[in-house]
């Protein structure tokens, strides 16, 4: 009887990690507000990017202050290999990073790792 | 807190379960039993894995899963079953969770480290710069910080000194040692109107120069800039762990349920064996090696090629490389130096350089600065003329020391006569595909110039090491077929394309392309198209800007043989990352079935705290591997047999 009863429950842990990582969930997106000819976006890297979705103007000078709050060596870097950017980021100081916003188009951005990614939307 | 203050905790607090593990045969139990094993792992629990516990219960929240997701739970299935089984008078097992927490924080305290060093190496160029400058403000020289330094400022360097930016030297002349920019490791001599790189090390003379470039503008900015951006790019082949790494932990998670399931509910072991099994199959299976395999491997892999002076810029260029089947070069500029110069000279080569100095002085010939440069070169001083007149399409004549000298092409042969064995050698100069000066005083020619735009001298040997690695070689060209068979054969290249139209020789390569990869080899605006259409463009680094924003690989060298250890290094790098990428694998897919008890019966089982040191080696192996690129060996010089 036992057996049987966790038979159930493990097979229902199965069903609840294929609906929560792979099921359609909502991501953060945020559109950076532009002032004075200048862009920002804050974003807070804790167990993934908020926002995760970035977009950005063209042309209007841009940058975005990472701050990592998460104590995972994961995370500790970022990557915008279309920039070639590849920031170390300190835990919980504000790193400034500056984007090209020359080109339009979408760029991934990554951790170290390449395990958790974020986009970023310049147009 | 760092990784390195939680290894040492955890380190610490699990050496006694580890002494009282192996004293355990003996008869020696560690004192107060279970409740000691429960304090110390408590704490490193609570101080060294906590990192792990929020990591993954904030990428939880977002749906996402990491590698912290499997150490997480991991070690607290391992820990919170061990409390239970305390009270229940079971079998515990705390020393599992505090050694894979040590283990994991291990691998990452050197993976950090090696991470580091990989990508550390760039950086260091920059810090090659120079500090300051002596530049000339108001008519005096003062010492100002570099970043004050401006287009147009004249600046003064001293033996000892580092070039502070780009520039044109304006007085003096010095020897300079070029190798942290171009790689180039013989110093070389510049003088008034030669170029001069920033965080070059001058070496004997003191020289003025007037910057032309700075700040971001300069060579070494813009080397860094472009192998900051190859260092980070993608390799196509990073795409299958993209995908991987993104569905992995979830994975993971569901087959250490099902292991738990089979072992516990089918085939009916005990809940503390069932649950060792499950938890083998979470710690082992952390997929940082794979994410690690690429990066790690492309940022070792360029960082080596920039300080050769061979730039990649980006991981796609690797993955081509390992295929190519042929190798075509542009042929002026590429194969030969690109500017005519003198051959041979036949005759008295003092007399004949010196009428010939003399006349073309006035003359407007394309090919009088090669016969200048090389009088200068063999200090034969200009003969004095007088009566300079020209001869309609043939050439010029004037007086020197009471005789009419003549200089011209071959249609003054109408006119004077030349014996026998001038003219043999003038057949046989002309069947190099040389253009032929003739050289006369009074009326007869006695001297020829044979003057030619001639292949570097590493051309031949730069050839020779690519064909004695099964490449095919091509040239194409938009000179005449005689010239390019004469500079082909000279060199030693398969095939010649001659004639070809600028417009066409995108074209061409295409058509090479039928054969398998291309890859070309240019400097010229004209070659911007044939670069980008061929798999592997290959710019030289004297080029033009648009032929070096066209390569996907920049000789700084301009040295051919260069081609050979570019595409070596490419191999090399790529094949790393395939080897990684191999072991990383290799890891998941042999440790997986081990920890999940498919082997029990023949008695191979991973506890949990192996599972966590093979994973911790899996991770260092492929960074190690990375970084010993570094110490592979690159040639470019296989002897022809």
């Amino acid at each position: 009887m036992t057996r049987i009863l966790v038979l159930i429950v493990g097979l229902a842990i199965i069903g609840f990690i294929i609906w929560w990582f792979f099921g359609n969930h909502e991501v953060a997106e945020t559109t950076a507000t532009v002032s004075d000819n200048n862009q920002s976006v804050d974003v807070e890297v804790k167990g993934g990017y908020s926002p995760e979705v970035i977009t950005l103007k063209k042309g209007v000078p841009a940058v975005l202050n990472f701050t990592r709050k998460d104590a995972s060596s994961c995370l500790d870097r970022v990557v915008f290999s279309d920039f070639g950017i590849n920031e170390e980021l300190p835990q919980n100081e504000q790193e400034t990073i500056k984007i090209d916003t020359s080109k339009a188009g979408e760029f991934q951005w990554a951790c170290g790792m390449d395990m958790f990614h974020g986009k970023l939307i310049i147009k | 807190m760092t990784i390195t203050k939680r290894f040492w905790i955890s380190l610490i607090f699990s050496l006694p379960m580890l002494v009282g593990m192996i004293m355990m045969p003996f008869g020696w139990m560690l004192p107060g039993g279970n409740w000691t094993q429960l304090i110390l792992t408590t704490v490193v629990m609570a101080v060294s894995a906590r990192p792990f516990m929020q990591s993954a219960w904030s990428s939880f929240q977002k749906h996402h899963s990491n590698m912290d997701t499997l150490v997480a739970i991991g070690t607290a299935t391992a820990y919170i079953y061990s409390i239970y089984a305390m009270f229940t008078s079971q079998a515990v097992f705390f020393e599992s969770a505090a050694f894979v927490v040590t283990f994991v924080l291990l691998g990452q305290v050197f993976e950090e480290r090696m991470r580091n060093n990989a990508s550390n190496a760039i950086e260091k160029l920059v810090d090659l710069q120079a500090k300051e400058a002596e530049v000339m403000r108001d008519g005096e020289l003062v010492k100002i910080p570099l970043s004050e330094v401006v287009t147009g400022d004249i600046i003064r360097v001293k033996p000892g000194q580092k070039v502070a930016v780009d520039g044109v030297i304006t007085e003096g002349n010095s020897t300079i040692d070029e190798s942290m920019v171009t790689g180039e490791s013989m110093p070389v001599d510049k003088t008034v109107g030669d170029k001069v790189i920033g965080s070059t090390m001058n070496s004997t003379g003191t020289f003025m120069f007037k910057a032309e470039k700075v700040g971001s503008d300069t060579m070494l900015s813009q080397i860094v800039d472009l192998v900051k951006k190859a260092q980070n790019s993608h390799a196509p082949i990073q795409n299958l762990t993209d995908k991987v790494s993104e569905i992995f932990v979830p994975v993971v998670l569901i087959l250490s349920i099902l292991t738990f399931l089979v072992w516990y509910v089918i085939i009916g072991a005990t809940l503390a064996n069932a649950l060792i099994f499950a938890v083998s199959v979470v710690v082992i299976a952390c997929p940082c090696a794979l994410g690690l395999a690429t990066p790690t491997a492309l940022m070792v892999g360029t960082g080596r090629g920039a300080k050769m002076g061979i730039l990649i810029k980006n991981g796609e260029v690797l993955e081509e490389v390992s295929d190519v089947k042929t190798v075509v070069f542009d042929k002026t500029g590429t194969i030969t130096k690109g500017k005519p110069e003198v051959t041979d000279v036949i005759g008295d080569d003092k007399q004949v350089l010196s009428i010939a100095a003399g006349l073309e002085e006035s003359s407007e010939h394309p090919l009088a600065t090669a016969i200048f440069d090389k009088a200068k070169l063999l200090q034969i001083s200009k003969a004095a003329i007088n009566g300079f007149q020209a001869i309609e399409g043939k050439g010029v004549k004037a007086t020197i020391n009471n005789q009419t000298a003549f200089v011209g092409n071959d249609k003054l042969l109408d006119d004077v006569k030349i014996d026998s064995e001038l003219k043999n050698e003038m057949i046989r100069l002309q069947n190099e595909a040389k253009t032929v000066v003739f050289v006369g005083l009074g009326d007869k020619i006695v001297g020829l110039i044979a003057i030619q735009d001639a292949p570097k001298e590493t051309s031949k040997e730069a050839i020779a090491t690519l064909k004695a690695r099964g490449l095919r070689t091509v040239m194409l060209t938009g000179d005449n077929q005689r010239v390019a068979q004469a500079i082909a054969d000279e060199v030693g290249i398969d095939d010649v394309i001659a004639d070809v139209l600028p417009s066409d020789k995108a074209d061409h390569v295409q058509a090479l392309q039928a054969n398998g990869k291309v890859a070309f080899v240019g400097d010229g605006i004209n070659d911007a198209p044939a670069l980008t259409i061929a798999d592997v463009g290959i710019a030289m680094g004297s080029g033009t800007d648009i032929a070096i924003e066209s390569g996907g690989i920049v000789l700084v060298k301009n040295d051919l043989r260069d081609v050979a250890k570019a595409l070596e290094l490419s191999k090399k790098t790529f094949n790393r990352i395939k080897l990684n990428l191999f072991w990383a694998f290799i890891y998941n897919v042999l440790g997986i079935p081990v920890a999940a008890g498919l082997f029990f019966a023949i008695g191979l089982t991973l506890s949990p705290e192996l599972a966590g040191l093979a994973m911790a080696f899996s991770s260092l192996s492929v960074v190690t591997s990375s970084v010993l690129l570094n110490k592979a060996k690159i040639t470019g010089d296989v002897k022809v047999a």
